[in-house]
C-alpha cells in the first residue's frame, strides 16, 4: 500500500492527520458550503451585509418553502425526472444489444463499428448542433421532451457501447459456446445467459446516465424552451431572473436543482464508481 | 430451451435459411438499433456540419452556397484578418487545455492523501468526491457567488489577509482564470476517484519489495507506484482533455462570455454565432464547429490509436 499507512507511522503522524482529514473536507468543500449557508439565511442577513456569519434565523423552510411552491421549479424537476428516465432506459437497452452483438460475435467490421462509436461519443457537441436542431425542428418535436430524449438516447449509446462491449467481453464465453452446443438460440442466449450476467454493468450505466443526462444544460438550452419541455438545468436560469440578486432563494433553488443526482450518487456509489472508471480500472 | 431443441425437420424452408446464418445474422440485428439512432443523431449531422460551414444560412430558408468564405473569414485567409473573437476564443481553449490538465496531478494528490484506513475515510472519500456529481451549470453558480466582490466568501478570506478585493468575473484577464478552477474543482473529483480505484489495484508485494530496497517518497511514488497507475493516469487524460474542449455551460452561466467577450471559447463562440440574439448565422457557427471538430480528432486518433494497440496486445 502507498503511501505509508499510518498505523506504521509514529503517533503524532495520526493524530495529525486526523486533525487534517476534516480541516482540508471543509476547505474543499467552502464553495458549496457558503452556497448551504445562503440558502437558510432570511434576507435581512443580506440587506445587513451578514453574508457569510452564521444566519440570524433560520429560514430554511420559507426559502425552500418558496422555491416549490412559488416557482416553476417543480415543473422543471418533473421534466428533468421525464427526460431522465426514458433516456436511461433507451441507452442501456441499445447499447446492451450492441456491446452484445460487438462483444461475443467475430465478423467483418466489428472493431471498425465498434471505433465509431467511441470516436462518435468523443466528438464536441458543437459540430452536431446545429443539424440535430434542424432534424428536431423538421419532426416537429423542437421544444418537447421526446425530442430531447431522442437525442440523448442516440449520443449515449456511444459511451454505453463501449462500456457494455468492454464488460460483455470480460465475462466468461465458455458459457455461451455451452449453450450454443445445447441447441439454445442466439437471442435466448442474449436473454437468458448474458443478460443475467450484465446486473453490475446495467446498474453502473444506469446511474451514471441519469447524471450525465440530469446535468446536462447544453442540449437543453439548443432544443427546448420555456416550462414545457425544459429541464431543471435549464430552468434554473429563469428561476434566478425570478429572483434576481435575492441569493437565499437561488441559492436554495440550485441546491435544490443538484440534489437528485447527490442522492442517487449516495445510494449507489459503489456502482457509480465502477461505472466513472470504464471498467478499465479495477 | 426445450422448444428451441426441437429438430429442424419440421421448419419451413425461409427458417432454415435463418437457422443455418443464425451466428452471421444475429450480430447485426442486435446491432441495428443503436447503430441508426447513432447514424441519424451523430454520424450524419457531422457530414452534414462539413455541408453547412459552406454556405450562408439564417436556419430558416434557402442555404446559399459560399465556398471557403466562412472559413476564410475566420481564420483571415486572403487580404482579410483573423476574426477577433476567433481569435480569442482559440488561445482561451488553449489555456482551458493546459490548465484543465491540472486536474491530474492535483487528483493524485488527494487520492494520496485519502489512501488511507481510517474510521469514516470512506464517507471521506465521497465527499471529497462529490463536486463531480452536480451539475456544471450548479457548479458555475456556486463559484459566481463565491466570487462575488461584496457578497461572495473569497473576498472575504482575502480581506482576512489583508488583501484588497478583486472582482475576479469582471476582470477581462481574470476572468478566464476563474472559470477555469471552478471547473477544475469537479474535474481534480473525477481524477481523484480514477486515481483511488487505481491505487486499490496497485501490488502490495511490489510496494514491500521496493520499500525493502530503499524506496521512499517521490522515487517509490515515480518509479513503483505512477507506473502500476498507467489506465488510471490514461483515463484522467481522456475525460480531463475532453471536459477540456467541451467547456460550455460553466461560461455561459458564469460570464456568457463577457467581460468584453474575454471569456468566450470556440464552443462558446459558435453557439453565439449560430443561436444567440446575434443573429442565426448557422454556416458561420458550422466553420467554428468544424475547427473545433479538427482540434478534438487530434486526440481522438490518438484515443483511439491508443486503445486499438491495446485491443491488439489482447487478442
Amino acid at each position: 500500500m502507498f503511501p505509508t499507512p499510518l498505523e506504521k507511522r509514529p503517533r503524532s503522524a495520526q493524530i495529525t492527520y486526523q486533525a487534517f482529514l476534516p480541516l482540508a473536507l471543509i476547505i474543499w468543500l467552502l464553495p458549496l458550503i457558503a452556497v448551504a449557508n445562503f440558502s437558510i439565511k432570511p434576507e435581512a442577513d443580506f440587506v445587513n451585509g451578514n453574508y457569510w456569519g452564521i444566519p440570524s434565523s433560520f429560514e430554511a423552510f420559507s426559502n425552500y418553502g418558496k422555491v416549490f411552491f412559488e416557482s416553476n421549479m417543480p415543473r422543471y424537476l418533473w421534466n428533468s425526472l421525464l427526460i431522465t428516465v426514458p433516456t436511461v432506459i433507451g441507452a442501456v437497452a441499445l447499447s446492451c444489444m450492441a456491446g452484445f452483438a460487438l462483444g461475443v460475435y467475430k465478423f467483418k467490421g466489428n472493431l471498425l463499428i465498434f471505433f465509431i462509436f467511441i470516436a462518435g461519443n468523443f466528438v464536441p457537441f458543437q459540430i452536431l448542433m446545429v443539424p440535430v436542431r434542424d432534424l428536431t425542428v423538421s419532426l416537429n418535436l423542437y421544444d418537447t421532451k421526446l425530442g430531447l430524449v431522442l437525442f440523448h438516447v442516440a449520443f449515449q449509446t456511444g459511451f454505453c457501447t463501449l462500456f457494455m462491449r468492454n464488460f460483455i467481453r470480460a465475462l466468461p464465453f465458455p458459457l455461451i459456446e455451452a449453450a450454443r452446443v445445447e441447441g439454445v438460440s442466439e437471442w435466448r442466449i442474449f436473454v437468458f445467459v448474458v443478460l443475467p450476467l450484465m446486473k453490475p454493468a446495467l446498474a453502473a450505466l444506469a446511474v451514471l446516465i441519469f447524471t450525465f443526462i440530469w446535468n446536462d444544460y447544453f442540449w437543453a438550452i439548443v432544443l427546448t424552451q420555456g416550462p414545457d419541455a425544459q429541464p431543471v438545468t435549464a430552468g434554473i436560469t429563469e428561476f434566478n431572473s425570478q429572483f434576481r440578486a435575492a441569493y437565499h432563494l437561488m441559492s436554495a433553488g440550485s441546491i435544490v436543482a443538484a440534489l437528485p443526482p447527490v442522492i442517487m450518487f449516495f445510494l449507489m456509489q459503489k456502482h457509480f464508481i465502477a461505472g466513472l472508471t470504464l471498467g478499465a480500472v479495477k | 430451451m426445450a422448444t428451441t431443441a426441437a429438430p429442424d425437420t419440421q421448419l419451413t424452408a425461409q427458417r432454415g435459411w435463418y437457422k443455418r446464418n443464425e451466428i452471421a445474422i444475429t450480430p447485426w440485428l442486435f446491432l441495428l438499433p443503436a447503430m441508426l439512432f447513432f447514424a441519424v443523431y451523430v454520424i450524419i449531422p457531422i457530414a452534414q456540419s462539413f455541408w453547412i460551414s459552406f454556405h450562408e444560412w439564417d436556419g430558416l430558408g434557402e442555404k446559399t452556397w459560399v465556398g471557403t468564405a466562412n472559413y476564410e473569414r475566420l481564420l483571415g485567409w486572403g487580404d482579410q484578418n483573423m476574426d477577433r473573437k476567433f481569435e480569442t476564443s482559440f488561445w482561451n481553449n488553449l489555456k482551458w487545455l493546459v490548465l484543465y490538465l491540472l486536474a491530474i496531478p492535483a487528483g493524485l494528490f488527494i487520492a494520496l492523501f485519502l489512501n488511507q484506513t481510517v474510521r469514516g475515510i470512506r464517507l471521506y472519500k465521497s465527499l471529497f468526491f462529490f463536486p463531480f456529481v452536480i451539475s456544471q451549470v450548479v457548479v458555475g453558480l456556486v463559484f459566481s457567488w463565491f466570487y462575488l466582490p461584496r457578497e461572495g466568501l473569497l473576498n472575504a478570506i482575502l480581506g482576512f489577509f489583508g488583501a484588497g478585493p478583486v472582482n475576479i468575473l469582471g476582470d477581462p484577464t481574470l476572468a478566464t482564470y476563474g472559470i477555469i478552477a471552478a471547473g477544475l474543482w469537479p474535474q481534480t473529483a473525477y481524477c481523484m476517484i480514477l486515481y483511488l480505484t487505481g491505487l486499490n489495484a496497485v501490488d502490495p508485494e511490489q510496494v514491500e519489495a521496493a520499500r525493502l530496497d530503499g524506496a521512499k517518497g517521490w522515487k517509490m511514488l515515480w518509479y513503483v507506484i505512477l507506473p502500476q497507475l498507467k489506465p488510471a493516469t490514461f483515463i484522467a487524460f481522456v475525460v480531463t482533455i475532453i471536459g477540456a474542449l467541451r467547456s460550455f455551460d460553466l461560461i455561459s452561466v458564469m460570464t456568457n462570455g463577457g467581460p468584453f467577450g474575454s471569456t468566450r471559447v470556440l464552443s462558446f463562440y459558435m453557439f453565439e454565432e449560430s443561436l444567440s440574439e446575434f443573429g442565426f448565422r448557422m454556416g458561420y457557427g458550422a466553420a467554428i464547429a468544424v475547427v473545433l471538430f479538427f482540434i478534438m480528432l487530434g486526440f481522438i486518433v490518438y484515443f483511439l490509436w491508443s486503445m486499438y494497440q491495446e485491443e491488439k496486445g489482447a487478442r
